[in-house]
């Protein structure tokens, strides 16, 4: 370096010193500026994602929300003339509760035993074990399933196997001259087909099965 | 010149190549990534189930995007479309075919990579995390199998998702709940498929795809497992080092020197599938997927077989907590096992409880398999009018003794019980049970039942039962003596007759 030229870098020094500090200190004030920025918007995002994931959520469990009796309503099965006292036999109906596109998924089975006169009992055709459609037999007088074997008596009760209850009961009740059964929901042990208790028992009046008409739901009802 | 024209086409294609390069730079990292050097011991035929389990993935994605072109998620239409695939469709079956044993293959190579990597303690430091991510891509493979099976919707799968349902149906509060969400509403029908065909074909290949991503970068980041040394006993403050030694010492590039074996099997693998697919065509669909048939023995495709013969075997007051603790259980402890013991001793040899449990699960999956395959607990549904009793099982018997025999034909006896080596095998064969139980056992277990069977008293009218019983006593193999109580003797003073007379 040149000697005579050396009393002058000081001066310099410091200005350009100063010019870098300044810089120095205003690219740091813009980047403690834009970290808060970007922290802002990591925010307006997770905000934005939080509301976003509302009717997601909604959405995807939206099925979970309905309850049982939004879902069940009455269904005719046909004429008491087809089934025969004393007789088990295999119904089907339409779910109440079907998209245009279900094609044959949306017929269920049930069966009907007509024990005697206005005396019904209808079973749920999945097995109380794991769901597999049971099989009546009406020589031995058993349901018997074909996936472990579960195996019921002509009343439903639990006769042997895996399954740790009877079969499945629909609620029913005869109108007119048809049998109509609460169903919509396919049956399981959380959701069994419960027996709904009669909204009013007057004393001194013997509940028949004929009851009083229950009021029909539908399945966009909301309960 | 034909020279020229070679070496101005080799130099056309060099440009083409560097223009490409430059702009994308991806060549030179996958060279590099594809010829590191690996430990010349790793360069063996037991390290080639990891790429073909890779290679099935990816046959799946590409036959599953193919049968995506005809296959229709619509409940009232799928089963007709997977028809339409298999007769219709030029080549439809093949490549359902394909996808179908494809499946069934990678089930098995990723089962087999994994007992593999765990007997050859690959699972320690530092590959805890290959290992971990590799369980979920195994549960991962099993959401696709499982999720596959519902999409060939017919009487299995419709009768399976009602499993599922029953299964979730379990689960304590949320059951409910829970079963709506898996069926997409109240039953099994429109929504439910579509809901499997989005798991099937969106979410679960999406985040296999990521996970096998994650499991191989870390395979090329930490090196592939080395052949374990018995005695050569993994530390974690000098595993790297010595590992980096053993590839330094003993390198040789993946490509070509290792990886010729990957391919080789990676084709045989491929060429298996092709020729089940070819020799034995696709799966199903069996009947239609209506509720209303009633007429079938619903059962889960081969992976789950185990799983259906242990809820059979189960005790129904155990079904449920085994149900939903087993999983949680096995599952992480498959997870957390790498935690527990990321260090010490990796060879087989001496690690013996590593060998023993993989042979304990093996014979026990196998078993159970085995078992789902015949379902020996489960009644035939049409053995009592479809297996005649033996001929011979009839010669010189009593008119009683031959209307026993219609009886235990009539009331379907022959569902649960063989006889003459037919008919189901849910209850004990019947042939020698006159030497087993006396008469007036054999009279209160068909009344009364008990010890898994129903009672039959309701079903039975007297004489019916005393046809049946005299048939059931006429049943001693090889003319054994029948089963006699030998209080009757005290009681009547003479010796019971083993022959029955009358039964009231």
């Amino acid at each position: 370096m040149n000697p005579n030229e050396a009393p002058q870098p000081p001066i310099d020094v410091t200005a350009e010193q100063a010019i870098l500090d300044e810089a120095a200190r205003v690219r740091k004030a813009g980047h403690s500026r834009r970290t808060f920025l970007f922290k802002l918007s990591l925010a307006a995002n997770g905000l934005v994602g939080a509301v976003m994931a509302v009717p997601i959520l909604g959405y995807l469990f939206g099925a979970a929300t309905k309850k049982a009796e939004a879902q069940n309503s009455w269904i005719d099965l046909g004429p008491l003339s087809n089934f025969p006292e004393g007789e088990t036999r295999l119904a089907t109906f339409r779910n109440p509760v079907t998209t245009a596109w279900d094609g044959q998924t949306g017929d269920i089975p049930c069966w009907v035993r007509r024990v005697s006169g206005t005396t019904f009992q209808v079973f749920a055709i999945n097995c109380a074990h794991l769901g597999c459609p049971v099989r009546w037999f009406a020589e031995s007088k058993l349901f018997l399933c074909p996936c472990h074997g579960g195996a019921y008596y002509e009343d439903g009760s639990r006769a042997s196997g895996p399954p740790e209850r009877g079969l499945f009961e629909y609620e029913h009740k005869l109108s007119g001259d048809s049998l109509m059964i609460s169903a919509g929901r396919m049956p399981t042990l959380a959701a069994a087909v419960a027996k709904e208790p009669e909204l009013t028992q007057i004393a001194g009046v013997t509940p028949t099965s004929a009851t009083p008409t229950p009021k029909p739901r539908c399945a966009s009802c909301q309960d | 010149m034909p020279g020229l024209k070679q070496t101005g086409l080799k130099q056309t294609g060099i440009a083409v190549y560097q223009w490409l390069e430059h702009r994308l730079g991806l060549g030179t990292p996958i060279i590099e990534a594809v010829t590191h050097e690996v430990p010349e011991s790793t360069a063996s035929w037991w390290y080639v189930f990891g790429s073909a389990a890779t290679v099935l993935l990816v046959m799946q994605v590409m036959t599953g995007i193919l049968l995506g072109l005809v296959y229709t998620p619509s409940a009232g239409h799928a089963w007709a479309s997977l028809e339409f695939l298999n007769h219709s469709v030029k080549l439809g079956w093949f490549l359902r075919a394909l996808h179908g044993w494809g499946s069934d293959f990678m089930i098995a190579i990723v089962l087999i990579h994994m007992a593999q990597v765990f007997l050859f303690g690959a699972y320690k430091f530092p590959r805890e995390l290959t290992w971990m991510v590799g369980v979920l891509c195994l549960l991962l493979t099993l959401g696709m199998a499982f999720t596959g099976q519902v999409l060939r919707f017919d009487q299995d799968a419709y009768w399976g998702l009602g499993i599922g349902a029953s299964i979730v149906s379990r689960v304590p509060v949320l059951g409910g709940s829970l079963v709506n969400v898996m069926l997409g509403g109240p039953i099994i029908a429109g929504p439910t498929l579509t809901r499997f065909f989005a798991l099937h074909v969106f979410i679960i290949p999406g985040l296999l795809i990521a996970f096998v991503g994650v499991h191989l970068w870390m395979v090329l980041r930490l090196g592939i497992n080395d052949w374990p040394m018995p005695g050569r006993l993994v530390s974690k403050s000098t595993y790297e080092r010595d590992y980096h030694k053993l590839t330094h010492d003993t390198g040789i590039p993946f490509v070509p020197d290792a990886a010729w074996k990957d391919a080789i099997f990676a084709a045989a693998i491929m060429l298996a599938v092709m020729a089940c697919a070819f020799f034995f065509g696709p799966f199903g669909p069996t009947g239609q997927p209506d509720p209303t048939i009633i007429q079938t023995a619903p059962k889960p495709d081969f992976a789950f077989l185990w799983i259906y013969a242990v809820l059979a075997y189960l005790p129904p007051s155990m079904e449920t907590p085994v149900l939903f603790i087993a999983p949680v259980l096995g599952i992480g402890a498959m997870l957390l096992l790498p935690l527990f013991s990321p260090q010490a001793e990796k060879h087989w040899s001496r690690r013996p409880i590593a060998v023993l449990m993989v042979s304990v699960i093996a014979v026990v999956l196998g078993v159970f398999t085995h078992l789902g395959t015949y379902t020996p607990w489960s009644p035939l549904m049409d053995a009592w009018s479809s297996d005649p009793i033996p001929v011979s099982y009839l010669h010189n018997r009593t008119p009683l003794e031959r209307q026993g025999a219609l009886v235990l034909q009539d009331k379907q006896c022959r569902n649960c019980h063989s006889v003459g080596g037919s008919g189901g095998l849910r209850g004990p064969a019947l042939d020698g049970i006159s030497t087993r139980m006396t008469q007036d056992q054999i009279i209160r277990q068909v009344l009364q039942g008990g010890g898994n069977m129903p009672a039959y008293g309701n079903a039975l009218n007297p004489s019916e039962t005393a046809a049946l019983v005299s048939f059931l006593m006429t049943l001693d193999s090889h003319n054994e003596p029948n089963a006699v109580d030998t209080s009757r003797d005290v009681v009547n003073g003479t010796p019971a007759t083993a022959a029955p007379s009358s039964v009231k």
